[in-house]
């Protein structure tokens, strides 16, 4: 049989093309743009080649700041893939029940990013805050203005809080298409809970995970609003991730130029880990 | 401002306008990634052979996807080059002729 080849199709994807162009591919070459030139306002640009990325790429501040995302990134994704499973799996799958807890698993996504950060800066204040207050009140000597260490367990906690609920969503949608028959088979052959997350469970949720996981590498390494508001940063730099940093280059000292520079390599780590990601989690599935 | 020699430094290098704050420097970089995109498509059409293979690393990759890899490779090469040596950019840019060839080779 002869297949009509008809192309007129490809002018359906031109209107997203269109929006792509303009809410993505402009302002990433201008950034780049930006990133060899110097500029003190007026839209005066001067040449500086590469001098910006030697800059930014030798700067301590950005060392620093990038471990710091680095390690909330990936103590946040040791801590959410596992407990969302866990909900995941507690969660009852008929019933009335069901659609109570996905609605109050939802809640936390629907609350706008800048509200999280303000509830929890103020739950977790020492004098007023319900948890600060009463953390002191057992004997902890918790503030999270002025000691680093409390800062980042009350980043930590509030991330977790906050997109636990996402990868609950998603396992849960992986588990609960695992049809029946599995779980008799199983059952007939004797396997133990272990047994059936192992080998029955696991690998049906593993397609879902790999998204919750690449979603939450993603959305975890460009974070700004939360930390932004939670602590600002502070105390001095101890909570200042690569965004919060990127903005005070940016729109604090404006430094154009530097926040280009940095913007970019930033970018380029996120594309290397989310294709790494990606690869290896997608490799098996090619491999079976 | 003097009129910048053909292919100097300062024609490569003036801006051109205020919008998006375009140089040619910057407009050469997007039209070499644009002209390999497209050179894969005509590549493609006279020479098909974009269906994915296994190379080296163990992973299914079509031509495009050896074109990226080429592309992310080469942006880290420079800037490992420039954070252990500094510029001139020109022994990097030989490495990653060679990362590309060696992508589109073996991987």
């Amino acid at each position: 049989m002869n297949k009509t080849v008809n192309q007129k199709a490809w002018f359906l994807v031109l209107p997203v093309l269109v929006l792509v162009a303009f809410n993505a591919i402009v302002p990433l070459m201008t950034v780049v743009n930006y990133s060899v030139q110097e500029t003190f306002g007026d839209n005066v640009f001067f040449w500086s080649g590469i001098s910006w990325f030697e800059d930014i790429l030798k700067s301590p501040r950005f060392h620093d700041a990038l471990g710091r995302q680095l390690f909330f990134t990936f103590t946040i994704l040791l801590i959410e893939v596992p407990l969302g499973v866990i909900i995941a799996l507690a969660m009852p799958r008929k019933g009335v029940w069901v659609s109570v807890c996905l609605v109050l698993m939802a809640m936390p996504l629907l609350i706008p990013w800048n509200v999280v950060g303000a509830m929890w800066n103020i739950f977790a204040l020492p004098e007023i805050g319900l948890m600060g207050k009463a953390l002191n009140a057992l004997g902890f000597d918790y503030n999270y203005t002025r000691q680093p260490g409390d800062a980042w367990f009350t980043l930590i906690l509030m991330d977790v809080w906050h997109w636990t609920s996402l990868v609950v969503l998603l396992a849960y949608a992986g588990l609960v298409s695992i049809p029946d028959a599995y779980y008799q088979a199983a059952k007939i052959d004797g396997a133990s809970a272990w047994s059936i997350f192992r080998f029955i469970q696991l690998p049906k949720m593993k397609r879902v995970l790999t998204i919750a996981i690449l979603l939450r590498f993603m959305d975890s390494f460009n974070i700004y609003t939360e930390p932004s508001v939670l602590t600002g940063g502070g105390p001095g730099n101890s909570t200042t991730l690569l965004s919060i940093d990127l903005v005070k280059i940016a729109l604090g000292q404006f430094d154009l130029g530097p926040a280009a520079a940095m913007s970019l390599i930033y970018f380029l780590v996120i594309l290397l880990m989310s294709w790494i990601f990606y690869t290896v989690m997608t490799r098996d599935e090619e491999n079976q | 401002m003097q009129d910048a020699v053909l292919f100097s430094f300062q024609w490569w290098t003036e801006p051109l306008g205020t919008w998006m704050a375009w140089t040619r420097a910057t407009a050469a970089f997007f039209l070499f990634i644009a002209a390999s995109i497209a050179a894969m498509g005509v590549w493609e059409y006279y020479v098909p052979g974009g269906a994915p293979r296994r190379g080296l690393f163990a992973i299914d990759t079509t031509r495009g996807d050896r074109l990226f890899i080429s592309l992310l490779g080469s942006a880290f090469i420079f800037i490992a080059w420039l954070f252990f040596a500094g510029p001139p950019l020109w022994w990097p840019l030989l490495i990653c002729l060679l990362w590309a060839l060696f992508v589109f080779r073996y991987i």
